[in-house]
């Protein structure tokens, strides 16, 4: 078990690796450095001024070395201006050319400097991760057990009115897409057109103070189309246990009907859905984007489309290598808890 | 909840039943007016083809026959109670507690996610309302005596970790937890292997006797039923045709499908050369197709027009003299019962050519990973699936490979194949070595000349492309034929040597029956005109009547085509039936290799003599030697020291030194071709007995 997850810890770096020298390539080609030159600096520059803001700020050398410099195992660069002051990749940390470290990167800790929002990127990426977890934390305790009750209750009985309520439930829910149902949700239960006032239409005070009328909405919102998804899954993942050999068995020894679903059945069809659950975290890491754009809920969704919007290359390789961790780990979890629901995989 | 009150009568009686399924399309009659009563301690013997209804009758038994199943007509009375009429709660005091039910794949009808004690306890739990650890004592009773090793660890283990026999076992040990008046077994020994089956039967008479437990035993092997049951009722197509005592049925059968039946299995005396085996010719009617009048008319020898074929119901006659006997046939006094079968075309023994195929000390190991998901690192464990395999096959001769699960027949027909590639030896073909050539370096001519006939024809035709296509796409792999018509044209020639009609061409593989299917699949294998064909299980997976048929054009083909056979079976009686030579094999070894005759007589190796004695063979003259091999076959990952068949051997005690626990025997050769793997004193193996006597006339 514990080499297993360490194989797994190691895949989850090389991962990491591989995927942030991508981002790093694309966002280091020309045309973006200078739409990100433009954009920081001023956007009538001229191609001269261009090539100098480049030079002074690190970014006209090779690809290798510049992402050697993040990683942390090449010096950082430095560079001496016109007033003889010493710029360089790990001044800016300490403000003082004489105490700065030669090496900083990831490796040491220093996860780069926000352009867009100037600031470190590893308190940009805290902040709003700590924002979008609440979210993440309220949906998945609203979708999943409403979900998986959903889905037990359609898939026991195949075919029946119950199953063809919920069903038709499920997959309106799961068809329609965020910004429709928020949209829909909003004029509904916040707008005075049906004088519903409920809730609040934006979830920007909940950043700060979230309480169950302004942060419900984009809560429901999220929670809604997942919750379709699942339900689908468990249900047919019941259904095909209800019609299962065993359960015959068990209807035949006499095991009553509530029995038999709770007993017998349960267990057996979570095995399926389970993954499915698993896999809806990375999805609500970056799928939250529309809601909490809909919402003015500044999460790491949110920081995302800023980073990507304005070639924010530190803050984008940022954003990476917590989505890689997120989605490996998540992974993790689920092959371990999957070996636990079905005692026919074993971890010894 | 308690037993029904002591009852006198009858256990179960069934008065005129009829079940039907309902589709949007149409209903569908399972059964019809099927009648027959168990007595107190009586076993019933339910027989017949896959579809004849036999299933339907047990679940209509338990009241559960899903949404669109329903009685239609007659009664089930379960102690002098109608069982149609009680409540669901009525019933469900009676599931489990009064009838119980041993099911056909043991596997499937346990609950994977559910440790083995849990499922065993629940079922006093429920009817008895007993507690726990009263519910743990009897559970472990009942596991003492179903003879399952260990029992305190087997309910602690979840079924997956339990081998077919024992689950079986532990299936039939849920069943007598409430110790039921009625036993249904639904085939409950089909998915097992023939010593492990033979223990299972034994045990279920055994225990039947002492639990004094009536039994309704479901089977489509008229062996087991013989060996299990007091009567018998045979089905076909939704109906019963006969009933009776075993031995009126089997020795004085009056209904020509009972007959027909019998004709068509390979029993002792049958012989592929001078009493070739019958087969029923026609197909099994759909529900919703049968024919008017007699159901089995349109496949009957004795079919008249006008009078079978009248649309009504024939009624069941009683058989005057006979305890309880019935049959389902209007001409019963005018057919002469005795007659001989109707001459059979009768062929030469065919003399074997020349040696086309040679194994030489051939071995294959697999390396397994400890464990798939969390492996990596840990010992990887040697299967040895193949030890020292050395024979020779000739030119249109039939060798059987015998032996139950595990013992390394399937691999070597990979291995023969170039599925995969042997670890040490060499196959020689014509005197070329191929034994290291895997299939896709093999030449076109070498993958024609050896080809391969499938156990399970449902799963080895593609379900999307039509029949006549798969020949071709055969036929243009092995480079036969310029252009598509030549091609077309050989692939009709194919159907018509599997006696398919050639409308078949462009059907779909759903479209066909398995018999059917089959048929195709032996085309395939001879579409390049191959030598050497492996069959491996090939009618094990059909109906009886239908396994005549398929048996006999396969030797057909082989007698024509010079074809040499490497028939793959676990079942001795078609092996006797066909084969020149047996191979049997245990545990990746050859235990014994010899002529038909030869490995069919003493002296036998210790294993041959137990697989005979557990076949089952449908014949009342037969005397058996009663031979129950206890335990499992040890897995070929970690095979016993020495002699791998040491371990359930009884003869073990005979050989002085415990020699059978050191060393591999060595192969010995018996008489001309024959050897037998076994360290027992050559004085002892010729004491031996005849496992199988038949009395005399």
């Amino acid at each position: 078990m514990g080499l297993f997850i360490l194989r797994r810890t190691g895949l989850m770096l090389l991962t990491c690796l591989c995927l942030t020298f991508v981002v790093f390539f694309l966002t280091n080609l020309y045309p973006n450095l200078e739409k990100l030159a433009k954009s920081q600096g001023n956007v009538r520059m001229t191609d001269a001024q261009v090539a100098s803001w480049l030079e002074n700020r690190g970014y006209d050398r090779p690809m290798p070395v510049k992402y050697g410099e993040w990683l942390g195992v090449v010096p950082g660069w430095t560079y001496q201006n016109q007033d003889g002051d010493t710029l360089g990749r790990c001044v800016s940390i300490t403000r003082d050319a004489e105490t700065a470290p030669r090496f900083c990167g990831v490796l040491q800790g220093w996860w780069g400097q926000s352009t867009v929002f100037k600031e470190p990127v590893a308190s940009v990426v805290g902040d709003k991760l700590g924002l979008t977890g609440r979210l993440m934390f309220w949906v998945m305790l609203l979708m999943v057990p409403s979900a998986l009750v959903l889905g037990v209750l359609a898939g026991m009985r195949e075919g029946s009115t119950t199953d063809r309520t919920l069903s038709t439930f499920a997959i309106t829910t799961t068809a329609t897409p965020e910004y429709v149902s928020g949209v829909i949700l909003i004029a509904v239960f916040t707008s005075s057109a049906v004088g519903l006032k409920w809730f609040k239409g934006t979830a920007t005070s909940a950043m700060d103070n979230p309480t169950f009328e302004n942060f419900f909405l984009p809560v429901l919102t999220i929670a809604l189309y997942g919750m379709g998804y699942i339900a689908r899954m468990t249900r047919a993942s019941m259904a095909e246990v209800m019609t299962a050999q065993y359960v015959r068995t068990a209807r035949l020894k006499g095991v009553s009907f509530p029995n038999i679903v709770m007993k017998h059945a349960l267990r057996n069809a979570l095995i399926a859905p389970f993954t499915v659950i698993m896999l809806q975290f990375p999805w609500l890491l970056n799928g939250v984007v529309i809601v909490e754009t809909l919402f003015n809920y500044k999460g790491f969704g949110w920081t995302l489309v800023q980073a990507a919007g304005n070639n924010d290359i530190e803050l984008l390789l940022g954003v990476s290598v917590v989505s890689v961790i997120v989605v490996l780990v998540t992974q993790l979890i689920s092959d371990i808890g999957y070996v636990y629901l079905n005692p026919r995989i074993s971890v010894t | 909840m308690s037993k029904l009150a002591e009852y006198e009568g009858p256990i179960l009686e069934i008065d005129k039943l009829s079940i039907s399924f309902f589709t949007r399309l149409r209903e569908i009659p399972a059964v019809m007016d099927f009648s027959c009563v168990v007595q107190p301690g009586e076993a019933m013997g339910l027989v017949g083809e896959s579809g004849c209804g036999k299933s339907t009758v047990a679940l209509g038994v338990m009241q559960d026959l899903g949404v669109n199943g329903h009685i239609v007509g007659g009664s089930i009375k379960f102690k002098g109670r109608d069982l149609g009429e009680m409540s669901a709660d009525e019933l469900r005091g009676i599931r489990g507690n009064e009838i119980a039910m041993i099911y056909q794949e043991p596997m499937a009808s346990l609950n994977p996610a559910m440790k083995v004690g849990r499922q065993l306890m629940e079922v006093p739990m429920i009817h008895e309302g007993i507690s726990e650890s009263d519910a743990y004592q009897r559970a472990l009773e009942v596991v003492t005596d179903v003879k399952l090793p260990d029992p305190e660890r087997i309910l602690k283990s979840y079924p997956h970790q339990l081998s077919g026999g024992q689950q079986q076992r532990i299936v039939i040990a849920m069943a007598l937890m409430s110790k039921p008046s009625l036993l249904i077994l639904d085939e409950p020994t089909t998915a097992l292997d023939v010593t492990v089956e033979a223990a299972v039967v034994d045990l279920v008479k055994d225990l039947g006797k002492k639990y004094g437990t009536s039994m309704l035993f479901i089977s489509h092997n008229l062996g087991l039923v013989l060996e299990t049951c007091d009567r018998i009722c045979v089905m076909y197509s939704g109906e019963a045709v006969e009933t009776g005592s075993i031995k009126d049925v089997f020795d004085k059968m009056q209904h020509p499908y009972t007959q027909a039946l019998f004709r068509s299995i390979p029993l002792p005396g049958t012989d592929k050369n001078a009493h070739p085996l019958v087969a029923i010719p026609g197909n099994f009617p759909l529900p919703h197709e049968r024919p008017p009048g007699c159901n089995f008319g349109p496949r009957c020898d004795y079919f008249r027009e006008g009078l079978c074929d009248i649309d009504q119901r024939v009624p069941m006659a009683d058989i005057p003299g006979d305890d309880r006997h019935r049959s389902r046939c209007l001409r019963i006094d005018e057919i002469d019962w005795n007659a001989p079968v109707a001459a059979s075309i009768k062929t030469a023994k065919t003399e074997p050519g020349d040696v086309i195929l040679k194994m030489d000390k051939l071995k294959k190991y697999y390396e397994v990973a400890a464990n798939a998901l969390f492996g990596g690192g840990g010992a990887t464990k040697v299967v040895k699936a193949n030890e020292e395999l050395t024979f020779e096959a000739r030119e249109s001769e039939t060798l059987a490979i015998v032996g139950e699960s595990g013992c390394g027949k399937s691999t070597f027909a990979k291995v023969l194949m170039g599925l995969e590639t042997a670890t040490e030896g060499q196959i020689l073909l014509d005197n070329k070595n191929i034994e290291s050539t895997p299939i896709q370096k093999r030449d076109t001519k070498t993958v024609a000349d050896v080809q391969m006939v499938f156990q399970n024809p449902f799963d080895t035709l593609n379900p999307s492309m039509t029949v006549g296509r798969q020949i071709m796409r055969a036929l243009e792999v092995f480079g036969i034929g310029k252009t598509d018509g030549d091609r077309r044209k050989r692939m009709l020639e194919l159907l018509d040597l599997v006696k398919l009609p050639r409308a078949f061409a462009d059907r779909m593989p759903r479209q066909l029956s398995g018999g059917q299917k089959q048929r195709v699949g032996i085309a395939r294998a001879f579409a390049g005109g191959a030598r050497i064909v492996v069959a491996d299980e090939p009618v094990s997976a059909l109906d009886v009547s239908v396994q005549a048929a398929v048996t006999d054009l396969l030797m057909e083909i082989q007698r024509e085509n010079k074809t040499t056979l490497l028939f793959i079976s676990h079942d001795l009686s078609i092996v006797r039936y066909l084969s020149d030579r047996v191979m049997v094999m245990y545990l990746g070894h050859v235990v014994e290799l010899g002529t038909t005759d030869q490995v069919f007589a003493p002296p036998y190796h210790p294993y041959t003599e137990a697989l005979l004695s557990a076949v089952p063979i449908a014949d009342t003259r037969v005397e058996k030697q009663h031979i129950v091999l206890e335990g499992d076959i040890p897995s070929a990952m970690n095979p016993p020291p020495g002699c791998p068949f040491q371990t359930r051997c009884r003869w073990k005690d005979q050989v002085p030194g415990g020699l059978c626990e050191k060393e591999v025997p060595p192969q010995r050769s018996m008489a001309d071709g024959h050897q037998i793997k076994c360290h027992l004193a050559q004085d002892i193996l010729e004491r031996m007995e005849p496992v199988i006597k038949v009395a005399a006339e």
